[in-house]
């Protein structure tokens, strides 16, 4: 229905947009987490991603869109459709799917059928916004406010990538592997540990100072606010740029190499900074190589470690609820103690 | 001057041009001529179709975003959706009342409204999607600086309007309203306005982005409204004033204002002049920025003085209560099968959820015309544990009278508390008193950083206005529980004092009126605790805290466990 900026038209907020597209490279990074000021874009910059995605394979008729190459990953309707014969193959789109706030139970994990039950009387499975987010991105706008007990669902499903369903009578199981991307002002409350640490990456989104940006910004949103589809039309050359870059960035994946030397360092740098165990320090890596990949490079160096590691780290310093210093900065600071200004 | 319409005046017309474009507008006032002036002038401009939706406080998630029709449901047999107020009203005015009670959640709701004109629902078996162009007019009635509308709103809506200053709008007929609509598509702007909004927002020290733009729209619908196809300076001129004027956070000093004191700045903004390429659009810029300062009201100066000052010390000042106070609604219990009763509410849908799968089986033996049958085994009710949100005052003593290291002392005991208050995920505020009175260092937060910088930024000496201190903890505490919060007031002291209320120095008068306080602080039922930070347990701070009916303990015992402990025992319970 409405529109989206494209994403390549987006002024400034470098950071966010590494993470998203890192992010789109990788989906094993585990998500993005874009928290700061008002205003800055951070819906706008996540809702331009799904333009941004390339198509992917997915079984053709599947609620969940399973993945052909992924037997083990089948949900139970597809594995049951495997025995009778091959899997007929079909390409769609990566879904991006928004869940918004007020978003009820039943919706969220998928419930009984209504229409069905009463109409027929019968007793079938409605998937939910989970099932519909399989293999692709799962936004929250406003993440802090969204509910409890949807938090806790969604720090369950998040790790476990099953979604299981034992309500109505009924009993369902099915895949749930989502990005996980959430936006928010910190103004409004804090997020609790668990949900904060199924976010690979955590970016700080500051309103530009700069009056260049500024300018960019403003003139760029009106022109597109005024006439969308010719805005679109204007961008498409440099969108459809960036999205060939994001599919090879992804084949070359696999094939970049991390040495020994930036393992270390990443290992180091854990250390210096007092992360949780090895889930910093994975995340580290994958963004890295993420980020050496969409450079084109064969090899993860330094130089990716230290522009990645505010992200994937600023989130997993929460040991000392009362250190005041920034995450950022302590980050930044470890970074240049190690590794020299 | 006479002639022509003030700024003020030309807001209705505005709105009625570009009502999606601009959002809307902040009208902040008790009810009176002024506000209802405006409301009758926009509704007359506007087409007489436009849906004008009042947006109740109390509006729950289903009314507003939509949901199921369940007596549309009941008689059709299948699921049938209704629309929710947003969806109602597309195309038109949503007037949120006492915008400055919003909830967070629902402020959330119209925000996302505000930013994709469409409303997205998925709620009780039922997801759809629906148009929801709309603008908001949000009615503030704070009073008190601290209530106030939602600073998300704000960002979003155009024009901050006070209506008890407000004159009769200036009226634009339907006629010109729907001119003017039709001519703003072709309206131009060149790019060095839209750079001359934007430069001049970043010199009034505004951070957010949509105020620029906001005015670009403002600039555009002015010029349609004159019936010019390209904004001219004076229709930038006029946005500025409106949407720009009212969101200053610092007032540039030209040089010929150097009498004005400087206002205080936290760090130097990116300059403006210096930087521009183009000494025209630099002039541009610096009539704008004339006329925008000629609209900021009288008084904002010492109002921005007064804010920088907080913001140093609490990084974001001015929007504190109204936003945290509503907080949780809690979590609503799980939902389960059960009688309804006080404490758990029939859930009506999941009891028909419950039934519905046995609607043929039960047709089948049943002589029952009912469209749907239900049984008492099919009820299902929700639990609701409402949890009231708490907030802890921590009331300071940081005369001189209590020694440096005390001081030092009391700090770790409150850092202690902070900490735990943040596991317990409670509010926290504080409040110190030294020199001639108290004063609120941090209004209630759940942002431990917050809390942790204002302690450490205290300083100490001076007098003991020691009930000017409780008077004020027990005016915050008042806020805090008509706001439906559970308030409780630490009190960190000696029990000497010897400022008075009328701040005149003296003893015997200050522990009079310390003592009368205590004793109001007592009527008003808060739960209290008072630690005793004097070196030995003195009997000035026993006989404070038995006037207030606080729990007394000494801090000569209160180590960690202790104090914590006790503040758990104070403290309201779930």
């Amino acid at each position: 229905m409405a529109l989206a900026f494209p994403f390549s038209a987006i002024a400034g907020q470098e950071e966010m947009k590494q993470a998203i597209l890192i992010a789109a490279i990788d989906p094993g990074v585990g998500g993005v987490l874009a928290f700061g000021d008002r205003g800055t874009g951070k819906s706008t910059t996540v809702r331009a991603l799904a333009a941004l995605l390339p198509q992917m394979q997915a079984v053709a008729g599947c609620r969940y869109r399973c993945d052909p190459a992924q037997a083990s990953r089948l949900c139970s309707d597809c594995r049951e459709r495997r025995t009778h014969g091959p899997l007929p193959v079909e390409t769609v789109s990566v879904p991006v799917v928004d869940l918004p706030l007020g978003a009820s139970e039943d919706r969220v994990v998928g419930a009984l059928d209504l229409e069905r039950a009463l109409a027929k009387g019968e007793k079938a499975f409605e998937p939910g916004l989970l099932a519909r987010a399989n293999r692709g991105f799962l936004y929250v706008d406003e993440v802090n406010l969204l509910e409890d007990h949807l938090v806790d669902l969604l720090i369950d499903v998040a790790a476990s990538g099953e979604n299981v369903v034992e309500r109505d009578g009924l009993s369902v199981r099915h895949p749930a592997r989502f990005v996980l991307v959430g936006s928010g002002n910190p103004e409004e409350g804090e997020l609790r540990p668990q949900l904060l640490d199924r976010f690979g990456m955590s970016v700080e989104v500051k309103t530009p100072t700069d009056l260049a940006t500024r300018i960019l910004v403003v003139r760029r949103r009106d022109a597109f606010d005024r006439d969308p589809e010719a805005f679109i039309a204007a961008w498409a050359a440099e969108d459809a740029t960036l999205r060939a870059k994001i599919v090879a960035a992804h084949a070359h994946l696999p094939t970049v190499d991390v040495p020994d030397s930036v393992l270390e360092s990443a290992s180091r740098l854990c250390i210096a900074l007092g992360t949780d165990g090895l889930r910093a320090e994975l995340t580290l890596m994958r963004t890295a190589r993420a980020l050496a990949a969409l450079h084109g490079r064969d090899e993860v160096t330094e130089a990716e470690l230290r522009e990645v590691a505010p992200s994937a780290l600023r989130h997993r310093l929460r040991r000392n609820p009362l250190d005041d210093s920034g995450s950022t900065v302590r980050v930044e600071r470890a970074l240049a103690e190690l590794f020299g200004a | 001057m006479s002639e022509a319409p003030s700024p003020a005046q030309m807001v209705a017309a505005l709105l009625a041009v570009d009502p999606q474009g601009l959002g809307g507008v902040v009208l902040r006032g008790m009810p009176g001529p002024g506000r209802d002036g405006f409301l009758a002038a926009l509704r007359d401009a506007l087409p007489e179709e436009t849906p004008w939706r009042r947006l109740p406080l109390s509006i729950s998630d289903s009314r507003l975003l939509g949901g199921m029709d369940l007596s549309a449901t009941l008689r059709a047999g299948r699921p049938i959706s209704e629309r929710g107020l947003l969806a109602e009203a597309d195309g038109g005015i949503v007037i949120a009342a006492m915008a400055e009670r919003l909830t967070p959640l629902t402020t959330a709701q119209l925000c996302a409204a505000l930013d994709r004109g469409m409303v997205v629902a998925a709620r009780e078996g039922i997801g759809v999607e629906h148009a929801a162009n709309i603008a908001v007019v949000a009615l503030d009635e704070g009073i008190e600086e601290g209530e106030i509308a939602p600073s998300a709103l704000r960002d979003r809506l155009a024009f901050l309007v006070e209506t008890d200053r407000l004159a009769t709008p200036s009226a634009a007929t339907r006629d010109e309203v729907l001119m003017a609509r039709l001519r703003l598509a072709h309206v131009e702007i060149s790019d060095d306005a839209i750079a001359a909004l934007a430069a001049t927002s970043l010199v009034l020290g505004i951070d957010s982005l949509r105020a620029p733009l906001l005015a670009v729209r403002a600039a555009r619908a002015q010029a349609a409204l004159a019936g010019r196809d390209v904004v001219s300076e004076e229709d930038i001129s006029l946005a500025g004033a409106l949407v720009l004027a009212p969101r200053a956070t610092r007032i540039p000093q030209s040089e010929h204002e150097e009498a004005e004191p400087p206002p205080p700045e936290p760090e130097t903004p990116p300059e403006n002049s210096d930087k521009q390429p183009d000494p025209a659009q630099g002039q541009m810029e610096d009539r704008v920025l004339e006329a925008i300062k000629a609209a900021i009201p009288a008084g904002l100066l010492a109002m921005l003085q007064a804010a920088a000052l907080r913001n140093q010390r609490a990084k974001t000042g001015g929007k504190a209560g109204a936003w945290q106070k509503s907080g949780k609604r809690g979590r609503p219990g799980s939902t389960r099968r059960g009688e309804p009763g006080p404490k758990a509410r029939l859930n009506l849908i999941e009891t028909l959820r419950t039934a519905a799968p046995w609607q043929p089986l039960r047709r089948a033996e049943s002589a029952s015309l009912a469209a749907v049958l239900v049984r008492p085994e099919d009820f299902m009710v929700t639990r609701f544990r409402q949890r009231q949100e708490r907030t802890t005052i921590f009331v300071v003593d940081a005369s001189g009278s209590l020694a440096a290291n005390r001081l030092a002392e009391a700090k770790g005991a409150v850092e202690l508390l902070l900490a735990e208050c943040y596991v317990r995920r409670d509010q926290v505020a504080m409040i110190a008193f030294r020199g001639k009175g108290a004063e609120i260092l941090l209004p209630p937060t759940r942002s431990l950083v917050r809390a942790k910088r204002a302690l450490r930024q205290l300083p100490g000496g001076g007098g003991t206005p020691l009930a000017a201190g409780i008077a004020s903890s027990a005016a915050l505490a008042e806020q805090i529980a008509r706001k439906g919060g559970a308030p409780a007031i630490v009190l960190l002291t000696d029990g000497s004092a010897n400022i008075a209320r009328d701040t005149s120095p003296g003893r015997i008068q200050a522990g009079l009126d310390a003592m009368e306080e205590a004793r109001g602080l007592r009527g008003a039922g808060r739960c209290s605790l008072v630690v005793d930070t004097s070196q030995r347990p003195a009997v000035a701070a026993q006989n404070l805290a038995d006037a207030m009916g606080a729990v007394y303990l000494p801090m000569p015992y209160a180590d960690a466990t202790g104090l914590s402990r006790a503040v758990q025992s104070v403290l309201p319970k779930d």
